[in-house]
């Protein structure tokens, strides 16, 4: 803070700083330079989904599986989406599970019990969570309590709220169209097609993975054009078709197993629409670069003219808005709002941002790795209880898997540390 | 032959790429008080730091003795084992506990484990009667003033049986009072045998107190003066303090001197930590376009809170006094405010305040002027891309390319790094804090080109540095700042090292609240 601290005096003394760039954890694979760090993720993920598939005889990969791990943690996922941008700031949020719980209670007193229009009570319902997000905004960013505190407080207080709204017991059943939202499936709008041995399947569903590939193509290849434009260093174009080719591998082969069953899951479309938005969110817009700014040296961001409380409010406030979401949709698939809803939703949640290699201190994260994280996280659970391993032995891997995930994060951290 | 209790010999230190510390030599009489003066960066504190086992032995050359034996100290722990205690101006004190609690921290009154409060109480209450403090020594320290917990310090120091006690600037933080206390205390102590070595920039109390003064300079011992012997003036330490030759480190420059850009008036900032202290007393100051100007002032002198105070109040509580810009009242409230006003401001601390090191250069580069990159709140980033190329060719960054993470860079491309971030909000008026620390020669030059061209293109400049000769090479007008006060203001043609230096350590005579 002030030119008076003997620290200074010393740095002012001893001044240069070793100049060479070292690269710790690339790996180079032919003309691929890999950074392990940023992409270790996605390996894991592949080695994870392929050990499962071979001990489940390649039953984790049946239509109606993949299905089912969509749909039962669609609500984790969205979660973790709001929970990453709170993470890269350097905060963390405990409360998503109580919120979970009272959103979904309020939904379900105004569509149950009060019989309000369902847009209508979802509406409503988003709003309270985005006003939830707000209360924990305020203390967090205004008023300058540790966020650790602020959520761990409303982890407590929405949890109570739930059991006064509900009255200690769960209020449903649902409105059909939320509950569709929830657990359903894009209707075969067009009919199915044959697919030879692998049988029938939606033509809505492939021809929407067509319009997706197709949409990947042309946004990948114009920002290439743009940056060629601009003089930029792009991939070479082997690469580029290469990458382009097992993307839309990927989005065939999940859709096409997806079409083979009962066609698109509505949360699947969802949160595709959820993880579009806020991935540009976090990197084309100036608010997800202040995110990332506050979170990496929250006094530069300060002294660089972010608006650092205004930008941490808006974060709690977002977050409130998604555990709404959540919080309707979990509500939703079991068809009744119960008091113990939610339980435990905020450590799965925060579990898949670090897993999808957010730090711990902040400023680094990404949406696509918080859903990577969710998924791995997702496979263990569904793979392990496919092969029948009882509860205990699945926690037990999930908890060492959240540790090793953090310790190779700060490994390649200190490798990097002892370069600079 | 003198009795010396210390006796530091071709001590040389070097950091990688810098050479800290130059075949200094150091001796200490045993019983005297032991003034230690240079310029800022000098390398006073790193000759401190070897000297108690900070830098450990092995990491330096040279020899140590301390009371007739050669010393090898591992640590802090070892150096006071051998009756050495340093001080350091940021007071070690742990604030929620009491006197006696600190004096004996580390080192508890116990009796199997358990503490004994009456002997914890009764001893600091002894040795708080020895320094002078009058306080229950249950109080908590947070609950004094500095200038006592500056005396909490040295009883602390009394109980560890100190044979040589350093205090590294001890009178920066206190008032008149408190400092003329704190002197008459070392004398006592050196009437009882403690020798004392003091590091201090107020050569009113050097030539007061000591019995005789080391000046150090680039990392070198320049001369140790004896001041029974020699006649030794403040004039005499400010020449032994400054003496280098200003060679051709500077690019040439012709200033085109324009209209006034900003004007602070009566500027007054008070402390946060210590409400009733001004930092900066009554300033009064005025930068024009195409004018650099050098803001002089030793550590303390309250030069970096006068610049945060000024950028959209990033430091100091009770900040009173106007800006004006381009002639015209501003209110500047907040650093959005400050950058709306066409002010920047590069930090001193460019790792903790000035960059986001886990980021690379193009997202560091485009960090504050982020708004001028994006249109309703989307950022154009291949626009960012092209910017940050093009502050990478013409400011000379070296790194592979703008995707390049910022920590990894040396401290003179940072810094480039920091100015091209500022650069890009189109500033008037930029601030530049200690632009040259810790960066080599050959960056130094380049970044010394740089600001001439930024004041070339219209720019008003305010520099403000520890080294004199940088000011006198690259400013055109220099402001002194001492205590908090402008002291003085020389246009190039009169400022001299030595008139700076006296316009810096001139005291203020008014008494401080």
């Amino acid at each position: 803070m002030s030119s008076t601290t003997p620290a200074a005096v010393a740095a002012g003394a001893t001044g240069g700083e070793p100049e060479e760039p070292k690269r710790p954890g690339r790996v180079s694979l032919g003309g691929l330079s890999l950074n392990l760090r940023s992409s270790g993720i996605y390996i894991a993920f592949a080695l994870i989904v392929a050990l499962f598939s071979v001990l489940t005889d390649g039953a984790l990969l049946t239509p109606q599986n993949i299905s089912n791990i969509i749909v039962q943690n669609s609500y984790i996922l969205i979660l973790a989406i709001g929970m990453i941008l709170v993470i890269i700031a350097g905060h963390i949020d405990l409360s998503v599970g109580s919120v979970v719980a009272v959103t979904g209670a309020i939904s379900a007193v105004l569509m149950v019990n009060m019989g309000v229009p369902w847009p209508l009570a979802l509406l409503i319902t988003v709003a309270a969570g985005a006003l939830i997000g707000a209360w924990q905004g305020y203390w967090v960013a205004y008023f300058g309590i540790p966020a650790f505190i602020v959520t761990l407080a409303g982890m407590l207080l929405f949890r109570a709220l739930t059991l006064t709204v509900l009255g200690n017991q769960g209020i449903g059943p649902f409105p059909d169209q939320v509950r569709t939202l929830a657990n359903g499936f894009t209707s075969g709008y067009l009919g199915n097609v044959g697919l030879g041995p692998l049988g029938g399947a939606d033509l809505f569903s492939l021809l929407v993975a067509l319009v997706a590939i197709a949409g990947m193509v042309v946004s990948q290849w114009r920002t290439r054009t743009a940056r060629a434009g601009y003089g930029q260093a792009v991939e070479p174009f082997a690469v580029f078709v290469v990458k382009m080719a097992a993307g839309a591998a990927l989005i065939l082969f999940l859709v096409v197993q997806l079409a083979r069953f009962k066609n698109l899951p509505w949360v699947l479309v969802l949160l595709a629409v959820l993880v579009l938005g806020y991935s540009l969110l976090a990197n084309k817009t100036v608010f997800g670069r202040q995110i990332y700014a506050i979170g990496g040296n929250l006094q530069a961001a300060v002294m660089s003219g972010v608006k650092v409380k205004k930008v941490v409010f808006w974060i709690f406030v977002n977050m409130g808005v998604l555990a709404a979401i959540a919080g309707v949709i979990f509500a939703g698939r079991l068809n009744q709002a119960g008091p113990t809803a939610g339980n435990m939703f905020e450590l799965d949640a925060i579990a898949a941002a670090f897993i999808g290699g957010a730090a711990v201190q902040g400023g680094v994260g990404k949406v696509v790795g918080a859903i990577t994280g969710g998924l791995i996280m997702a496979v263990i659970n569904n793979g392990m209880s496919l092969i029948g391993s009882p509860s205990e032995r699945v926690m037990l891997v999930k908890g060492l898997v959240l540790l090793a995930a953090v310790a190779f994060d700060v490994w390649t951290k200190r490798r990097a540390g002892a370069a600079a | 032959m003198t009795d010396h209790i210390l006796r530091m010999t071709g001590i040389t230190k070097t950091f990688p790429g810098v050479k800290a510390l130059q075949d200094v030599n150091l001796s200490v009489r045993r019983g005297e008080i032991h003034a230690i003066c240079g310029e800022n960066g000098a390398g006073k504190s790193t000759l401190m730091k070897v000297l108690s086992g900070v830098y450990p032995h092995g990491t330096y050359e040279g020899d140590i003795h301390f009371d007739g034996e050669r010393c090898a100290f591992g640590g802090i722990r070892d150096s006071e084992h051998a009756g050495i205690v340093i001080i350091h101006q940021e007071l070690a004190l742990s604030p929620q506990l009491s006197i006696a609690e600190n004096v004996f921290l580390g080192n508890e009154r116990a009796k199997r484990g358990v503490i004994d409060w009456n002997r914890t109480n009764y001893e600091a209450g002894l040795l708080m009667k020895r320094v002078g403090l009058r306080e229950n020594p249950t109080t908590v320290v947070s609950d004094i003033g500095v200038g006592k917990q500056q005396l909490v310090e040295i009883a602390k120091a009394l109980s560890k049986e100190v044979k040589l006690l350093i205090l590294d600037e001890p009178t920066a933080a206190l008032n008149d009072d408190d400092s003329a206390h704190l002197l008459d205390l070392l004398r006592g102590l050196r009437d009882e045998g403690i020798t004392c070595v003091i590091i201090s920039h107020k050569l009113n109390e050097v030539t007061a107190i000591a019995d005789s003064v080391t000046i150090i300079r680039d990392g070198r011992t320049i001369e140790t003066l004896d001041m029974a012997a020699d006649e030794v003036t403040e004039d005499r330490i400010i020449s032994g303090m400054v003496g280098r030759a200003l060679d051709n480190r500077f690019p040439p420059h012709e200033p085109k001197i324009g209209e006034e850009a900003l004007r602070i008036e009566d500027w007054t900032v008070h402390s946060p930590s210590q409400p009733g202290r001004k930092v900066v007393d009554g300033a009064s100051l005025t930068l024009r376009r195409g004018e650099i100007v050098g803001l002089a002032g030793l550590m303390g002198a309250g030069r970096t809170e006068l610049a945060m105070s000024v950028f959209g109040r990033t430091y100091g509580i009770n900040i009173s006094g106007k800006i004006f810009k381009n002639g015209r009242p501003v209110e500047i409230r907040t650093v959005q405010d400050a950058i709306r006003h066409g002010l920047a401001y590069a930090t001193e601390d460019r790792k903790r305040y000035g960059l986001n090191l886990i980021e690379d250069i193009k997202r560091n580069v485009s960090a504050a002027g982020l708004s001028g990159l994006s249109r309703r709140g989307w950022v154009n980033e291949h626009e960012e891309y092209a910017v940050a190329e093009r502050f990478h060719k013409s400011m000379n960054i070296k790194a592979p390319s703008v995707s390049s993470v910022v920590g990894k860079l040396s401290g003179g491309n940072q810094q480039k790094v920091v100015l091209s971030k500022w650069i890009l909000t189109e500033p008037d008026v930029l601030i530049l804090d200690e632009p040259t620390r810790g960066i080599d020669v050959g960056a130094k030059y380049e970044i010394y080109t740089i600001i001439n061209r930024l004041a070339d293109e219209g720019k008003a400049v305010l520099v403000i540095s520890s080294e004199l000769p940088e000011l006198l090479g690259l400013c055109d007008r220099v402001y002194a700042l001492s205590e908090g006060r402008i002291t003085g203001e020389l246009p190039r043609g009169e400022a001299t090292q030595e008139r700076l230096m006296q316009l810096m350590t001139q005291a203020t005579t008014t008494g401080q609240e």
